[in-house]
């Protein structure tokens, strides 16, 4: 076995443990050539996914499965792609907001396509479906929204219209070199536009099986929905105090 | 009326000294979104022109971000030291600039540089390096000395340190260990070993600082550790007993983004004194973090000045460094690229920006370093970070930062490749931090001459560090 073969063998266990370009090699002190164009076309990969129009037909009939009755769909002012990229204040707002039944809920739970259709595509409706196994019984569920170029503070309108006390986004977050399809969730108590960041809570990251499983990402957003009832607020003042080995599956 | 300027037969007037320094700013897609920027290429020409004609006493009484409302412009008019001015009181922003570039034509520059320091305001710097061309950034950042040092000495001439960052999708243990096993044998981490933890729990980021205290002590690495996560929750690390190194915070330039951060002056003093009791510092005790970034208040929808104008992005991101520099840090960097493209749209935007950063700090005395980085919505490649790399290694960087491949499959984006930093080190005769050194060479990563060469897993000592991870 020369060095090399040797070198990578001793890799292998630790790649189980990451998706990180970890034990590339050196030519000299730079990147191999096989590296080199592995990046390459990971990064084409990676800037045609920004592009991929979210899915919204195939997408409904898993949202009104969910029994929360029957999704509404929603649109942000901006109109394409191309403007959503160059103005997020655009993204942050809704076109309208016809359709959402305004009524006292405990709970809003809004899906935005974000810089990733396909995290939402794969992973919003397992993710929801794992929220709602584990809410209270006791809480209200408005019907999902569906909203498309849309940013996070989007919900902060959704939420207010429908009189949620809370509402988690289910967002697609960017595609990086090596996960397209990771999801995040942002949770912001009594919401309404004007929020800012520091009053929200994220879970990042949910993409099974290299990233946050279903079920560890619906019992920190739950475990921070609880604390976010109690305290009346959502953001920094609101810490995910239970530790990742108590709600690992 | 501010200002009037007339150019190729035509005149612009300037209402405001904020509408004149935003419309003198470079192009960038940030200042266009916020409605700030220059409308045509004559105007911006003027407004550079007419800039260059505003005396710098004048921003001693024109606040760009009113003093009455924003701790920051309190906190930078009132630590102004008139006595560190006087050399250049009397100059104009384009008086400022020859004077700069005339003086590091002169032996031993980085003294009068560094005396200067408390007397420019962050407005002041932004301004004159409005009217820089690139190699004048460059040029003059380069004779600027600003150093820092807690277990390693970071900013001194002829080095380049690096922030080893292992970040991990799930903060899994093995798997973070195992990126920082390969950073280190490619020389890696003399600034520090900081993650960026996905998520908030206290409980995984004291896991992790845990984890990186036993790799410090048990491979007697002289380096610091860092889990970059909101000061409140390292605060409360601190007083539970975790072996904490250093204070992280993002901040920006107005009070109102620090708000939206969850920060304010005092909050950033109460964590650096939590910091600064437990004495983990060896060479020095610089242990302040900060990272910033061009676009963070327009973001946060805190980016109006006076008149309720908006203030460019570039001013106000040279305002966090004027915040930064009352807590001595070790370490700040700008994340240049990471904000996205509707702040810097592409290469050639990212690459003015990290420049004028990476000036516009070293010149008011913060120990800067760059996230050479882009997200993969933005108009730009690994060449273009090749040059940012290698033109601010020229410029004389203290620190930047650098993942497996380029690839942080945590947030999302790429940033440099740890060959990268080998490879420029190598081309432009660069060392590691003198303390890192040392070890880099007893571990046979470096040669004895000081060369960094990397070192397969096969050879090494460190094989077993993964092993730490339970």
């Amino acid at each position: 076995m020369s060095a090399d073969e040797l070198t990578t063998d001793l890799w292998a266990p630790l790649r189980a443990s990451t998706q990180a370009r970890i034990g590339l090699g050196r030519a000299g002190m730079s990147l191999p050539t096989s590296a080199v164009l592995e990046l390459q076309e990971a990064l084409a990969a990676a800037r045609d996914a920004v592009h991929v129009p979210l899915d919204v037909p195939a997408l409904l009939p898993g949202l009104a499965d969910l029994g929360l009755g029957e999704p509404i769909v929603l649109a942000s002012q901006a109109p394409d792609r191309s403007v959503y990229l160059r103005r997020p204040d655009l993204g942050r707002a809704p076109a309208g907001l016809d359709g959402l039944p305004a009524g006292d809920w405990d709970l809003a739970l809004v899906i935005a396509d974000g810089l990733s259709s396909k995290a939402v595509s794969e992973h919003a409706i397992p993710t929801l479906a794992a929220l709602l196994a584990g809410f209270d019984p006791s809480w209200t569920v408005a019907p999902p929204v569906l909203v498309t170029q849309a940013r996070v503070a989007i919900g902060d309108w959704i939420g207010q219209a429908l009189g949620a006390k809370t509402v988690l986004v289910l967002v697609g977050e960017r595609p990086g070199l090596s996960v397209a399809d990771s999801l995040g969730i942002y949770l912001t108590h009594a919401p309404k536009p004007g929020r800012t960041d520091a009053e929200r809570n994220c879970i990042s990251n949910i993409h099974p099986p290299e990233g946050l499983s279903y079920a560890a990402a619906a019992a920190t957003a739950i475990h921070l929905i609880r604390g976010a009832r109690a305290l009346g607020v959502s953001g920094v003042a609101l810490k995910d105090t239970g530790s990742i080995t108590e709600i690992a599956p | 009326m501010f200002a009037q300027q007339s150019v190729n037969g035509h005149s612009y007037q300037f209402d405001s000294l904020v509408e004149l320094m935003a419309k003198a700013t470079p192009k960038r897609s940030g200042d266009e979104l916020a409605g700030a920027a220059a409308s045509s290429e004559a105007e911006r020409a003027a407004a550079q022109r007419a800039l260059a004609e505003v005396e710098l006493c004048t921003f001693l009484n024109e606040a760009v971000v009113p003093y009455e409302s924003d701790e920051i412009t309190r906190l930078i008019i009132d630590s102004h030291s008139a006595d560190a001015f006087a050399p250049v009181s009397h100059l104009t922003v384009g008086g400022f600039r020859d004077w700069l570039l005339e003086v590091i034509s002169r032996p031993d520059p980085s003294a009068t540089l560094t005396a200067l320091a408390p007397g420019l305001t962050p407005e002041m710097v932004a301004a004159v390096s409005k009217i820089m061309r690139n190699s004048d950034l460059i040029a003059v950042a380069r004779a600027c000395r600003v150093t820092s040092a807690f277990r390693t000495t970071l900013g001194l001439p002829g080095r380049l340190a690096t922030r080893l960052q292992p970040n991990h999708p799930t903060d899994d243990l093995r798997g973070v260990a195992a990126s920082i096993l390969d950073g280190l044998l490619l020389g890696q981490g003399d600034a520090v070993v900081g993650i960026n933890p996905a998520g908030d729990s206290p409980q995984v980021a004291a896991d992790l600082l845990g984890m990186l205290d036993e790799i410090r002590t048990g491979y007697q690495i002289p380096m610091q550790s860092c889990v970059l996560a909101h000061i409140t929750t390292t605060i409360g690390l601190i007083e539970a007993g975790a072996p904490v190194d250093l204070v992280f915070q993002s901040i920006g330039g107005t009070e109102g983004t620090n708000t939206s951060f969850g920060v304010n002056i005092d909050l950033l003093r109460e964590g650096m004194a939590a910091g600064q009791s437990l004495g983990r510092g060896t060479v020095g005790n610089n242990l302040m973090y900060f990272e910033t970034g061009q676009g963070s208040s327009l973001s946060a929808g805190a980016h109006l000045g006076t008149g309720g104008h908006p203030v460019d992005q570039q001013t106000l991101e040279a305002r966090a460094y004027g915040l930064a520099r009352e807590f001595s840090p070790l370490l700040l960097n700008t994340v240049v690229g990471f904000i996205g493209p509707e702040y810097l749209y592409d290469g050639k935007q990212i690459i003015r920006a990290g420049l004028e950063d990476h000036f516009c700090g070293k010149l008011l005395g913060v120990p800067m370093g760059v996230d050479v980085c882009y997200t993969n919505h933005a108009e730009a490649d690994f060449d273009d970070m090749d040059t940012l790399l290698t033109l601010l290694a020229a410029a004389g960087v203290n620190f930047v930062i650098t993942v497996p491949g380029a690839d942080d499959v945590m947030l999302g984006y790429q940033s440099l490749a740890y060959h990268d930093a080998l490879v420029i080190r190598h081309a432009l005769g660069l060392r590691p931090a003198p303390e890192f050194e040392k070890w880099l060479t007893s571990q046979g990563i470096a040669d004895p001459d000081g060369t960094v060469r990397g070192l397969e897993l096969a050879g090494s000592p460190l094989l077993s560090l993964t092993g730490v991870a339970r």
